[in-house]
C-alpha cells in the first residue's frame, strides 16, 4: 500500500509557507475529509468510548435532557453478565458457530474462487449466482430457510428417516450448526470475491515452474495457490470472525429468539434482550465489551498460530 | 489442464450454483402457491395453483408500498451521503497531503474490525434518547451515512490517477477547489457505480438498527416490517409461508436485479482493492 502523493508545490509567499508548515502542503484536504472525520468520531469513536464507560457505571435510560446519577460500579456489570447462565451459553454458542463457520468459509470460498478463476464456460453466470445470497437481505432469505428447514419442509422430505427429530431449527443440537451453515452460505459470495482478487496477484510463472517441476494440480494448489493467497486468508478469517461476532438477525428470526432453550442465542441477541428489552444497558455494554475482547483474543491467537507455522 | 480436473471444476461450480440459487427459485415458487406444498413435487410450479394472493395478503398486513418507500428513502439518504462526502474524503486521502491524513486513514482501517453491534447500544442512547430521533429517517440514516468501504473504493480510484494530472492544473494556477471540480470529479464516474452498488445493500438490507429505533409501523423499512410480520402476525394468515415468501421476494428483488444488471461493476478487483485498502 504505497500512497502516491504529489510533491509540495514550492510555496511562494510567507503565508503559504506558514499554513503549509501547520496543515501540510494541501490544507484543503482537511476541509474535504472533515465530514468523514466528524462521522467517524460521532458514529464510531464516541460510541466506542461510551460503550466502555457505560459498562463500568450503573446506567439507566432517561428521557432527553434528564440527568440522573450514574455511579461508578467497577466490574459489577461484568460479574452480573458472567453470572448469567444465558450469557455464558451465548458465548459457548458463538464459539460453536465460529468453529463451524470460519473453516468452512475459508475452504469453500478458496475452492470455488480457484474453480472460478480459470477460463470456463458460463463464468459470469457462476460468479453472479455465487454472490446473489450475499446481496440479499438476511430477513428475506431467512424466510425461505424457515420454509425449507421446517419440520415437514423440503429438506426433511428429501432426507426422509435421516431427518433430525425435532427438526433442525427447533433441535437443541442442530439449531446453532444450522445457523452457522446458513451464514456460511449467505456470506460466501463476498469471500469468493476477495479470493478472486487475491488470485490475480499470484504470479503465473510460479504455476509454470511448478508444472515444470512435475507438480500436479493438487500439488501446485498446495504449494503455490495457498501460500500465494495467505494475506487474503488472513483477511477472510478476520472478517468471518467479526461477521460471526455480530450475529443477530439469524437467531432472532430463524430460531425464534435464540431457541430452543437459548441454545442458539448469540451475545448480540443477549445484548438486545438485556439492554433494550429489559432496560439494563450497563450489563448489555459489558457483554459487548467482553465480545470485542473475545474477538481480539481470537484474532491474536490466529496470528500467533500463523507465526508458529512459518 | 487435464480433462479430469476440468470435469471436477464444472461439477463443483454447478453444485455451488444450485446450492446458491435453489432457495431463490423456491422463494419465487412458494410466493405464488395458493397453499403451501412442502413435498418434493411442490418444488415444481403447477399452473392451476399459481396466484398473486400471497402478495395481496402481505400488502394488506404490512403495507408493502409504504415500507418500500421507507426503504427507498433511507437507502437514498445513505447513498447520497456516501457519494458526496465519500468522494471528497477519498480524493483527499489519495491525492492531497495534509496534517492528519495518516491518522484518518489508520482509523478508517481500524473501523473495519469493530463489530458494529457493540456500538448499537451507545448509538441508541445518543440517537433515540439524546437527539429524540426515534421513528425518523434521519435517525435511521445517521449511523450509515458515509460507507467506509466506498471511501476505500474512491481512495483507490484516485490513487490510480497520475499525480501529474493534478499537478498540471495547479501549475496553471487552478485553486484546489477548482482542481477538485474540474479535474477530479469529472473523472470519478466509473467509481461512482461500484460505490453505489456496494453502499446500496447496507441500508437496504439492514435489520437491527432500524428495528431498534422504529416503533411506528408507518416508518419501518421493508426488512423490519417483514421481520415483525414473521415473528408475530404470520400465524393469523391463511398461508403464512406464502405471504412471508411474497414479502421476501419484494425485499430481495431490487438488490438482486441491481447486482445482476450491473454485475460488471461489482468485480473482484474493485471490491478487493476496496477492502485491502
Amino acid at each position: 500500500m504505497t500512497a502516491v502523493t504529489p510533491e509540495a508545490k514550492p510555496a511562494t509567499t510567507r503565508r503559504h509557507r506558514m499554513t503549509a508548515s501547520v496543515f501540510g502542503p494541501h490544507p484543503v484536504g482537511l476541509l474535504l475529509s472533515a465530514p468523514y472525520a466528524v462521522y467517524v468520531a460521532a458514529v464510531f469513536a464516541y460510541p466506542l468510548g461510551m460503550a466502555v464507560w457505560i459498562s463500568f457505571h450503573d446506567y439507566i435510560f432517561t428521557a432527553p435532557g434528564v440527568s440522573v446519577p450514574r455511579p461508578f460500579v467497577g466490574i459489577d456489570n461484568y460479574t452480573t453478565a458472567l453470572a448469567d447462565p444465558a450469557v455464558r451459553q451465548s458465548f459457548v454458542n458463538i464459539l460453536i458457530f465460529l468453529v463451524i463457520n470460519v473453516p468452512l468459509t475459508v475452504v469453500l470460498s478458496l475452492l470455488l474462487a480457484t474453480a472460478l478463476n480459470a477460463a470456463i464456460p458460463f463464468r459470469t453466470f457462476f460468479r453472479v449466482s455465487f454472490y446473489v445470497p450475499y446481496v440479499t437481505a438476511s430477513v428475506a432469505v431467512v424466510g425461505v430457510w424457515l420454509f425449507l428447514f421446517s419440520s415437514d419442509g423440503l429438506v426433511n422430505q428429501v432426507l426422509g428417516d435421516l431427518a433430525p427429530d425435532p427438526s433442525w431449527l427447533i433441535n437443541e443440537k442442530w439449531a446453532m450448526p444450522s445457523i452457522a451453515l446458513f451464514v456460511t452460505w449467505k456470506q460466501l459470495g463476498f469471500f469468493i470475491l476477495l479470493y478472486l482478487a487475491a488470485l490475480q496477484n499470484v504470479p503465473r510463472e510460479l504455476y509454470e515452474s511448478a508444472a515444470v517441476d512435475g507438480a500436479g494440480r493438487w500439488r501446485s494448489f498446495r504449494a503455490v495457490t495457498i501460500p500465494g493467497v495467505r494475506p487474503a486468508t488472513t483477511l477472510v478469517t478476520l472478517l468471518a470472525i467479526i461477521t460471526g461476532a455480530n450475529l443477530f438477525t439469524e437467531p432472532y428470526l430463524l430460531t425464534n429468539g435464540g431457541g430452543p432453550s437459548g441454545k442458539s442465542a448469540s451475545p448480540v441477541l443477549l445484548m438486545y434482550q438485556r439492554g433494550i428489552e429489559q432496560q439494563h444497558p450497563d450489563v448489555a455494554a459489558a457483554i459487548g465489551v467482553l465480545l470485542v475482547a473475545g474477538v481480539l483474543l481470537l484474532a491474536g491467537a490466529r496470528r500467533l498460530l500463523e507465526r508458529r507455522r512459518e | 489442464m487435464t480433462r479430469g480436473l476440468s470435469w471436477w471444476r464444472t461439477i463443483a461450480l454447478t453444485l455451488g450454483a444450485i446450492t446458491f440459487l435453489f432457495p431463490f427459485y423456491y422463494m419465487i415458487v412458494g410466493s405464488l402457491q395458493v397453499a403451501p406444498d412442502t413435498s418434493l413435487s411442490g418444488a415444481l410450479p403447477r399452473p392451476d395453483d399459481l396466484s398473486f394472493d400471497n402478495y395481496s395478503e402481505i400488502n394488506a398486513a404490512i403495507g408493502l408500498w409504504r415500507s418500500l418507500l421507507n426503504s427507498v428513502l433511507v437507502t437514498a439518504g445513505v447513498v447520497i451521503g456516501t457519494l458526496v462526502f465519500g468522494v471528497l474524503a477519498g480524493y483527499a486521502l489519495a491525492q492531497l497531503r495534509y496534517r492528519g491524513r495518516g491518522t484518518l486513514f489508520a482509523v478508517m482501517l481500524l473501523l473495519q474490525v469493530i463489530p458494529f453491534q457493540l456500538l448499537v447500544l451507545p448509538l441508541y442512547v445518543q440517537v433515540v434518547r439524546g437527539y429524540g430521533l426515534a421513528d425518523s429517517y434521519l435517525g435511521m440514516i445517521l449511523p450509515f451515512v458515509i460507507n467506509s468501504v466506498a471511501v476505500f473504493v474512491f481512495r483507490q480510484f484516485f490513487l490510480q490517477l497520475p499525480v501529474e494530472l493534478f499537478e498540471a492544473a495547479r501549475l496553471d494556477g487552478a485553486s484546489e477547489i477548482r482542481v477538485l471540480r474540474s479535474v477530479a470529479l469529472p473523472l470519478v464516474r466509473p467509481a461512482l457505480l461500484t460505490a453505489t452498488l456496494l453502499t446500496f445493500i447496507g441500508p437496504w438490507n439492514e435489520f437491527l438498527w432500524p428495528f431498534l429505533i422504529t416503533k411506528e409501523t408507518g416508518m419501518q423499512p421493508l426488512a423490519v416490517a417483514l421481520a415483525n410480520y414473521m415473528s408475530t402476525v404470520a400465524s393469523a394468515a391463511t398461508n403464512p409461508y406464502g405471504a412471508i415468501l411474497a414479502g421476501a421476494c419484494v425485499l430481495a428483488a431490487p438488490a438482486v436485479l441491481l447486482f445482476v444488471g450491473f454485475q460488471r461493476h461489482f468485480v473482484s478487483s474493485d471490491v478487493g482493492s476496496g477492502v485491502k485498502g
